[in-house]
C-alpha cells in the first residue's frame, strides 16, 4: 500500500499547495472546490481592504498628493513627526536691569513673546515651527505646551475624550434600560422596540434633526427647557458655544445609539440563572443587594465588551461633526477622522490622511488589546 | 402607608415602572414625531410652532407642500432607484459571498483556511474610516469593461457602490459561525447520499440557515441604505447618487427647515417600516454583531 506521504511526493505541485497535509491525496477535489468557493470573498477582502490598509500604513512615510507635478517620496515619519510633535515650555517673565519682574499695562506680568522663540531662534531649533497650544500661569513663570499641529492635537484630545465620556455615560444607560425592561410584563417589547428605533436610523438624519432641536434661536430644546423652568431659562446656541458643543453631539450620539448597547447588555442579562435570584431572595437579599452580588459579577464580560465597542464606535466620530458643526465653533468638535477626510479627501493631502488613518489605527488597536486583557482567561 | 397590603405594594411598583417606562419612551419617540409633523408645516409656522408643545402635534396650516418642493430640489425618484438598485444588488451579493466562503471555512478541508480565517477575523479591527482614503485611489485605479469598453477608474459608477461591499468579514464570521453549530451528521449523510459539495450547499445548509441569512441581510441593507460618506466621495455624477447624498442639496445659504424635515421623513419611513416588520430580527442581527468579538 503507498503511504499518503509518499504519494505526495508525487504529486504536482498545485495539489500539495490547496490540500492539507494530514489529507489523503484522493480530497483534492474537495480543497480546490473549498478555495474556489472561499476565492470570490477572499478577493473581494484583499482589494478593498487590506491593500488599502497595507497602503494607509505605506503612504503615511510618503509625501503623496492625489494630483501632484513632482514624483512622491519617502519622507520617514515627518508626517507623524508633524501631527504628533507635542513640547514644553516655560517662558520667564522679563526683568529689568535690577532684576525685577516687569508688568505690563494691565498690571499682569509681562513675558517675551513666544514667537521670539518658534521663528528662526538658533537657540530653540526643537521650537521652531510650533504653535501655542494652550498655557498657564505657574508662579512667576508661564507654561506652555506647544504643537506642531495645534488642529490635529486638538481632534486627537476631542475624540480621546468624547469616547472617554460617551462610553461609560451611554454604557450606563443602556444599563439602566435594560434592568427597567428585564421583566416579564405587558407590553414590555413595544418600548423594547421604541427604544432601539433610533438605531436603525442614519446618523445623517439623526445630525440634521438634531440640528434644529439643537438650535439657538427656534431649538426645540431652549423651548422645552423654558416650559420646565417656567420661563426662566437662557436660550443656549448649544452647537455654537465652543463649551456646550461637545456635550450636545455627546447627548445626541447617546440618544442614536443607546437602544443598540441595551440589547447587548439584555441577552447578558438573559445568561444569568434565575435561580441565583430565587436564591437570593431566600437570603433576603433586596433589589440592591441582588443587583450588587447576583446581577453584575454575572455581567463583567458583558460590561467589558460594551465600553471597547462604543469607544471603538466613538474613535470613528465623523458623521456628527460633518453635517453639524464642520469641527466648530473654535475647534470645539474637531475629531480625527473628520481631520483626515479634511485634509486626505478635501485638500488632497493623501500621505498626511494617510498618516492620521494609522494613528487612528493605532489607537483603536490599544483599546482592542486592553480589551483582550481584561477579558482573558483567568484559569 | 403601613397598612398597605403587599398587592397594592407590587401594583403601585408596576404602575411606577410603566409611567417611567412611557415617560423614557417620550424621550426616544418625540424627536421622530417632531421630524415627521414638522416636515407637514410651513417653514414660519413650524418656527413658530417650535417654541411651543404644538411642534409635536399636527396642527394649524397642514400640507404635502414641503414634499412637493423637495421632490422639485432633489431627483428623489431617481435618488430612491439608484439606493434600492445598490442595496438589493449588494445584499443579495453579500448574501451569496459571505455565505460561499463560510461554508468553505465550516465543511471543507482545503490548505491555509486556519490561517485565512484568523486573518478574516483580525480585519474586524480595522475602521472603515482607516481605509476610505486609500480604498479612494485604489477604486480610481481599477479596470472595468462596460457598454462604453475598457475604462480605467471605477468613479461615478454603481459599481464603486456596490462591489466594496459585497464581502465584508463581520459576514462571513456570523455565518461560519452558524455552520459550525450545524450537526456534522447533516453533512456527512449528504455526502453519502452522493449529493456534490455546491448540492450540499445549496440544497441542505442553505435552507436550513434562514436566521443567519436575515441577520447578514440586515446588518447589509442598513449598511447600504444609509451609506453616505463612500458616495458622497465617489459619485459626482448626479444621476448615480443614492438617497442620503441627497440631504447635500439642502445645504444652502437659507436653510428650508420643513423640506429638510420633509426629505429625512422621506428616507427614514422606508427603514422604519422594515424595523417595524421585522422588528424582531432587526434586534436580533444588531445584537449578534456587536457580540462578534
Amino acid at each position: 500500500m503507498i503511504s499518503a506521504a509518499e504519494t505526495r511526493k508525487n504529486a504536482p505541485l498545485w495539489v500539495r499547495l490547496l490540500v492539507p497535509k494530514d489529507a489523503p491525496l484522493y480530497q483534492r477535489h474537495e480543497a480546490i472546490a473549498g478555495w474556489l468557493m472561499a476565492f470570490p470573498a477572499l478577493l473581494v477582502l484583499t482589494i478593498f481592504l487590506v491593500i488599502p490598509f497595507l497602503m494607509a500604513f505605506v503612504m503615511s512615510f510618503t509625501n503623496q498628493r492625489l494630483v501632484s507635478p513632482n514624483p512622491t517620496e519617502w519622507v520617514g515619519m515627518r508626517n507623524f513627526e508633524r501631527l504628533l510633535t507635542v513640547r514644553v515650555f516655560t517662558l520667564e517673565p522679563e526683568r529689568d536691569e535690577s532684576g525685577a519682574v516687569v508688568w505690563d499695562d494691565d498690571g499682569g506680568i509681562a513675558y517675551p513673546r513666544l514667537r521670539t522663540f518658534t521663528r528662526k531662534n538658533p537657540d530653540y531649533p526643537e521650537l521652531s515651527g510650533l504653535r501655542e497650544f494652550v498655557s498657564w500661569q505657574s508662579g512667576e513663570n508661564r507654561t506652555v505646551i506647544l504643537a506642531a499641529d495645534v488642529v490635529f492635537l486638538r481632534a486627537l484630545i476631542n475624540t480621546l475624550l468624547f469616547a472617554g465620556v460617551i462610553a461609560p455615560l451611554q454604557g450606563g444607560l443602556a444599563l439602566l434600560l435594560a434592568l427597567l425592561l428585564n421583566q416579564a410584563l405587558p407590553f414590555i417589547n413595544v418600548f423594547r422596540a421604541i427604544y432601539f428605533a433610533p438605531v436603525v436610523v442614519s446618523m445623517v438624519v439623526v445630525s440634521l434633526l438634531w440640528r434644529f432641536i439643537y438650535d439657538g434661536e427656534n431649538g426645540l430644546l431652549n423651548t422645552l427647557l423654558g416650559i420646565a423652568t417656567l420661563g426662566s431659562f437662557q436660550p443656549v446656541d448649544w452647537l455654537g458655544n465652543p463649551y456646550t458643543a461637545m456635550p450636545a453631539m455627546i447627548a445626541m450620539s447617546a440618544w442614536q445609539a443607546v437602544g443598540f448597547h441595551m440589547v447587548i447588555w439584555l441577552s447578558g442579562l438573559q445568561t444569568i440563572p434565575t435561580s441565583l435570584y430565587e436564591a437570593a431572595s431566600l437570603d433576603g437579599a433586596g433589589a440592591w443587594q441582588k443587583f450588587r452580588y447576583v446581577t453584575w459579577p454575572g455581567l463583567r464580560n458583558t460590561a467589558v465588551l460594551i465600553l471597547i465597542v462604543i469607544s471603538i464606535q466613538a474613535m470613528g466620530l465623523f458623521v456628527q461633526v460633518d453635517v453639524m458643526t464642520r469641527g466648530g465653533p473654535l475647534d470645539a468638535t474637531q475629531s480625527v477622522v473628520y481631520q483626515a477626510v479634511q485634509r486626505g479627501y478635501d485638500k488632497q493631502d493623501i500621505a498626511e490622511g494617510s498618516a492620521i488613518s494609522v494613528v487612528l489605527f493605532v489607537v483603536v488597536l490599544a483599546i482592542t488589546i486592553v480589551n483582550r486583557y481584561l477579558t482573558r482567561d483567568r484559569d | 402607608m403601613a397598612t398597605m397590603t403587599w398587592e397594592t405594594r407590587h401594583k403601585l411598583i408596576i404602575s411606577l415602572r410603566y409611567a417611567l417606562l412611557i415617560l423614557i419612551s417620550a424621550i426616544f419617540i418625540f424627536p421622530i414625531v417632531f421630524m415627521v409633523v414638522s416636515s407637514l408645516k410651513p417653514d414660519l409656522q413650524l418656527l413658530r410652532d417650535s417654541g411651543s408643545l404644538r411642534a409635536f402635534l399636527p396642527v394649524g396650516d397642514i400640507s404635502l407642500n414641503n414634499y412637493a418642493f423637495a421632490f422639485e430640489r432633489v431627483p428623489v425618484i431617481q435618488f430612491a432607484f439608484n439606493s434600492v438598485f445598490t442595496t438589493v444588488v449588494a445584499v443579495l451579493a453579500s448574501i451569496l459571498l459571505n455565505s460561499m466562503a463560510a461554508f468553505s471555512f465550516a465543511f471543507l478541508r482545503w490548505r491555509g483556511k486556519k490561517l485565512m480565517l484568523t486573518l478574516i477575523i483580525a480585519t474586524f479591527i480595522v475602521p472603515f474610516e482607516v481605509i476610505a482614503i486609500p480604498l479612494l485611489l485604489v477604486v480610481n485605479s481599477l479596470p472595468w469593461i462596460g457598454p462604453d469598453g475598457f475604462e480605467i477608474g471605477w468613479l461615478n459608477s454603481y459599481h464603486v457602490q456596490i462591489i466594496p461591499f459585497i464581502a465584508d468579514s463581520l459576514g462571513i464570521f456570523l455565518f461560519y459561525q452558524y455552520f459550525r453549530d450545524l450537526p456534522d451528521e447533516l453533512v456527512e449523510a449528504a455526502r453519502i447520499d452522493g449529493a456534490s459539495i455546491w448540492q450540499t450547499f445549496t440544497r441542505i445548509v442553505m435552507p436550513i440557515s434562514g436566521p443567519i441569512l436575515a441577520t447578514v441581510a440586515i446588518l447589509k441593507f442598513l449598511l447600504m441604505w444609509n451609506a453616505y460618506i463612500w458616495p458622497l466621495m465617489t459619485v459626482r455624477t448626479e444621476e448615480l447618487r443614492p438617497i442620503m447624498v441627497g440631504l447635500q442639496y439642502f445645504f444652502q445659504r437659507y436653510t428650508y427647515w420643513g423640506e429638510i424635515m420633509a426629505y429625512l421623513t422621506l428616507v427614514t419611513i422606508p427603514v422604519l417600516i422594515f424595523y417595524l416588520a421585522l422588528q424582531r430580527a432587526f434586534i436580533q442581527s444588531i445584537a449578534t454583531s456587536g457580540i462578534k468579538g
